[in-house]
C-alpha cells in the first residue's frame, strides 16, 4: 500500500479532471480545527474514466483509468480580513496560473504544428463509436451529438462510481487506480510521443537510449507526482502529462464531436459543481462530513513554497494518506501536487497534527487548478492550431480568449469565495472566438495582407 | 527566406515591444492582466468589424472589382473607428477597475495609476494588432519561396515588419494620448488620435509605394511620441538630465 505523503496523485492520462479553480490558502490560526475546515479549499473531484487509446488499436481501450475530478475552489473564510489583499493576491495568482496554462498550450500547439502524427486520423476511441465520414451534414451532426452523449454519459457514470467508492471508503482501490493511470501516462504515452517526434525530425535512436530516457523520465515523474519532489519539477510533470493527454484527445476525437464535447463538458462542469445534487458537490460534502481529506487527485497548485513550519515530521510521517503537508519538508507542496486533492484533504490534515498550525502560518496562498481544465483548454487551442487552413490568428485568438476566461473565473472566485468550475467561461469564449475568427476574421485579414493594408 | 528572414522580421517587428514588455510590464501581475485584457478588447473590435465587412462582401457582387475595393476601404476605416471606440470602452472599464482597486487597498490609493494603465493598454492593443498582422507572414517566411516572384515587391516581409513595429509604437502612444484626453476632457487629443489612426491606415493604401506609407507613419510616430512624453510629465530638462545621467534626475516615463 502506498501512503501518499504528498498529496499528489499522479494523474493518469485517463484521468481527467475537470477542476475548478481553487485557492489554497493557509487557514487562519485561531481554531485550527474549524479553521482547517473552513479555510481550506475544497476540491471535490470526481474521477472520470477516460479511455486511453493506443495508437495501434484505437478501438481497443487499453486501459481504463479515467478519473475526472471536478475540483471546486473555495476560498477560505480568511478572505474577509484579507480582503484588501484579495486583488493583489488575485493578480499574482492569476499570473501563477497563466504561466502553466500558457506553457501547456505552447507544448500542444508546437507539437500539433510540427508532428504530423497528431493530426492524422487513425481511427476513433470506442467512446465515440459513430463515424463522421458521412456524406450529409445532418447525419454528421447527428453522429457527433450521439458521440458526445455517449462520452458525457461515460464521464458521469465514472464520476458517480467514484463518489460511490468514496462513500464506501474504498480508498485503496482509488489510489491503486490512480497510480496505474499515471504509470501508463508517464511511460506509454511518453514513449509514443518520443517516437513520433523522433520520426518527424528523422533522428535515429537506439533502443537502449530510449529505454534509459523513458525509464528516467517516468520514474522521476512517478516519484515527483506521488511522493516528494521539487515544486517546479512537479509542476513541470503535471504540465507535460496534461499536454500528452490533450494530444491524445486531439488525435482520437473526430472533428465535430470534439467541439460538441467541449461545449457539453463545460455545461456538465457547471452543473456538477454548482448544483446541490451534483456529484462533485456530494463528494465534497461527504468528505466534509467525515472531516477527512478527499483523496488526492490531479491538481496543479501554484502555491508558493512555504519554508518553515514542518515542526513535527514524525507525526507527519505517520502516514495517513494525505498528509500532504506534513510529510514534506516543506519544499514541495504537497498540495501542489496533483493529488486529488480533494481539497479537504490537502488543506486539512487530520486534527492530530499540530504542525498544521505552524505550517499554515508559514504557508502562502496559492491557487489550484485541476488538470482536467488544463487538458480541455489545451484541446481547444490544439484543435484551433490543427485547422486545415493553418491560420495562426485563430490559435492566438483562442489563446487570449481562454486566458481572459480564466481571469474572469478567478475574479468571480474572489467575489463569491466558493468552489467554481473553471471550464465554462473559458471554453465558451474559446469556442466563440474559434468559430468567428476562423470564418469571419480570417478572410478579412487575408484580404488585408494581400494588399498590405494595415488597420 | 527561411530562418534568417524569419528571425530578422520577428525581431524588427516585435523586438522593441518585447523589450517594453520585459522591462516594464512583466514584473507586475496587474499590468500583465491589463495587457491581456487590452489585447482581448482589440480582438473583439476586430471581430465586429470583420463581421460587418463579411456581411457587406457577401451581400455584394464578388466580380465587381471597384466595389470590392471600395468595400475594403470601408472595412478598413470602419475597423479603425471601432478600435478607437473599444479603446474608449476599455478606458471606461479601467476607470471602474481603479475605483475597485482603491476600495480594496489598505491606504486608499490604487497600486497602479491611470497613466500606467494607459501605457499598458496601448501596448496591449499594439501587440495584438501587430501579432495579427505579422504572425501568418512569419509562418510563411519560414518556408521555402521567393518573395515577389510574380512581380510584387521584393521587400514585402521587411516592410511589413517595419510597419508592424511602427504600428505597435503608435498604439502605445495613442493609448497614452487617448486616456489623457478622456481623463482631462481634452477632446482634441481624442480627435487627434482618431485622425492619426485613420491617416496611418489610409497611408497603407499607397503600398507597395512604401515611401508613401512608411515615411508618414514614422513621422506621425515621432510626433505622437513627443506628445505622449510631454503629457506624461516629460520635458526637455528631464530628458537632458536623463541623458547626462545627472543625479536625482528622475526621468518621467509613461510607465514607472
Amino acid at each position: 500500500m502506498i501512503t501518499f505523503m504528498n498529496n499528489s496523485d499522479s494523474e493518469d492520462e485517463p484521468c481527467n479532471e475537470r477542476t475548478s479553480l481553487m485557492s489554497a490558502e493557509s487557514p487562519p490560526v485561531p481554531s485550527y480545527q474549524d479553521g482547517l475546515q473552513a479555510s481550506e479549499t475544497r476540491e471535490a473531484q470526481t474521477h472520470r474514466k477516460r479511455q486511453t487509446g493506443s495508437s495501434r488499436n484505437p478501438n481497443n481501450v487499453a486501459d481504463e483509468d479515467a478519473s475526472n475530478s471536478d475540483v471546486r475552489v473555495r476560498e477560505s473564510a480568511l478572505e474577509n480580513e484579507e480582503e484588501e489583499l484579495t486583488l493583489k493576491y488575485g493578480a499574482k495568482h492569476v499570473i501563477m496560473l497563466f504561466v502553466p496554462v500558457t506553457l501547456c498550450m505552447i507544448v500542444v500547439v508546437a507539437t500539433i504544428k510540427s508532428v504530423r502524427f497528431y493530426t492524422e486520423k487513425n481511427g476513433q476511441l470506442i467512446y465515440t463509436p459513430f463515424s463522421e465520414d458521412t456524406p450529409s451534414v445532418g447525419q454528421r451532426l447527428l453522429n457527433s451529438v450521439l458521440n458526445t452523449i455517449i462520452m458525457i454519459s461515460v464521464i458521469v457514470v465514472m464520476t458517480v462510481f467514484l463518489v460511490v467508492l468514496y462513500k464506501y471508503r474504498c480508498y485503496k482501490f482509488i489510489h491503486g487506480w490512480l497510480i496505474l493511470s499515471s504509470f501508463m501516462l508517464l511511460f506509454l504515452f511518453t514513449y509514443i510521443y518520443l517516437g513520433e517526434v523522433l520520426k518527424t525530425y528523422n533522428v535515429a535512436m537506439d533502443y537502449p537510449t530510449v529505454i534509459l530516457i523513458i525509464w528516467n523520465f517516468g520514474a522521476v515523474g512517478m516519484i515527483c507526482i506521488h511522493w516528494k519532489g521539487p515544486l517546479q519539477l512537479q509542476q513541470a510533470y503535471l504540465i507535460m502529462i496534461s499536454a500528452l493527454m490533450a494530444l491524445v484527445f486531439i488525435k482520437y476525437l473526430p472533428e465535430w464531436s470534439a467541439w460538441v464535447i467541449l461545449g457539453a463538458i463545460s455545461i456538465y462542469d457547471l452543473i456538477a459543481v454548482l448544483c446541490p445534487k451534483g456529484p462533485l458537490r456530494m463528494l465534497v460534502e461527504t468528505a466534509q462530513e467525515r472531516n477527512e481529506p478527499i483523496f488526492p487527485a490531479l491538481i496543479y497548485s501554484s502555491a508558493m513554497i512555504w519554508t518553515v513550519g514542518m515542526a513535527k515530521p514524525d507525526t507527519a510521517a505517520k502516514g495517513q494518506s494525505q498528509q500532504t503537508w506534513n510529510a514534506d519538508g516543506g519544499e514541495n507542496h504537497s498540495s501542489t501536487s496533483h493529488s486529488d486533492s480533494q481539497i479537504l484533504d490537502t488543506r486539512s490534515p487530520a486534527p492530530s497534527h499540530p504542525i498544521t498550525l505552524e505550517e499554515m502560518e508559514e504557508e502562502e496562498r496559492g491557487v489550484k487548478l485541476g488538470l482536467g481544465d488544463f487538458i480541455f483548454y489545451s484541446v481547444l487551442v490544439g484543435k484551433a492550431a490543427a485547422t486545415p487552413s493553418g491560420d495562426w490568428n485563430t490559435t492566438l485568438a483562442c489563446f487570449v480568449a481562454i486566458l481572459i476566461g480564466l481571469c474572469l473565473t478567478l475574479l468571480l472566485l474572489a467575489v463569491f469565495k466558493k468552489a467554481l468550475p473553471a471550464l465554462p467561461i473559458s471554453i465558451t469564449f474559446g469556442l466563440i472566438f474559434y468559430f468567428s475568427t476562423d470564418n469571419l476574421v480570417r478572410p478579412f485579414m487575408d484580404t488585408l495582407a494581400s494588399h498590405q493594408l494595415y488597420i | 527566406m527561411t530562418l534568417a528572414v524569419f528571425f530578422g522580421c520577428t525581431f524588427i517587428a516585435f523586438g522593441p515591444a518585447f523589450s517594453l514588455f520585459l522591462f516594464t510590464i512583466a514584473r507586475d501581475p496587474l499590468r500583465i492582466i491589463i495587457l491581456i485584457a487590452g489585447a482581448f478588447f482589440w480582438l473583439v473590435s476586430l471581430l465586429l468589424s470583420s463581421l460587418i465587412w463579411f456581411i457587406a462582401v457577401k451581400a455584394s457582387d464578388p466580380r465587381d472589382e471597384p466595389l470590392q475595393k471600395g468595400l475594403l476601404i470601408f472595412g478598413v476605416m470602419f475597423s479603425v473607428l471601432l478600435q478607437e471606440a473599444f479603446r474608449f470602452l476599455y478606458y471606461k472599464l479601467l476607470r471602474k477597475a481603479i475605483e475597485g482597486l482603491v476600495a480594496l487597498s489598505e491606504d486608499g490609493c490604487s497600486p497602479i495609476s491611470i497613466q500606467q494603465m494607459a501605457y499598458v493598454a496601448g501596448v496591449g492593443f499594439g501587440l495584438m494588432s501587430g501579432a495579427f498582422s505579422m504572425i501568418n507572414l512569419l509562418a510563411d517566411a519560414l518556408g521555402p519561396g521567393t518573395v515577389g516572384i510574380h512581380g510584387d515587391s521584393q521587400l514585402y516581409f521587411l516592410t511589413s515588419a517595419f510597419m508592424t513595429m511602427v504600428l505597435i509604437f503608435l498604439h502605445t502612444f495613442w493609448g497614452i494620448l487617448f486616456f489623457h484626453g478622456c481623463e482631462n476632457r481634452h477632446w482634441w487629443e481624442i480627435v487627434a488620435v482618431v485622425v492619426m489612426h485613420l491617416a496611418v491606415s489610409g497611408s497603407t493604401f499607397c503600398n507597395p509605394l512604401y515611401v508613401g506609407s512608411l515615411v508618414p507613419s514614422y513621422v506621425l510616430m515621432a510626433i505622437a511620441a513627443v506628445w505622449a512624453y510631454m503629457l506624461s510629465g516629460g520635458s526637455v530638462q528631464n530628458l537632458r538630465r536623463f541623458l547626462l545621467c545627472a543625479q536625482s534626475g528622475a526621468s518621467p516615463q509613461p510607465a514607472s
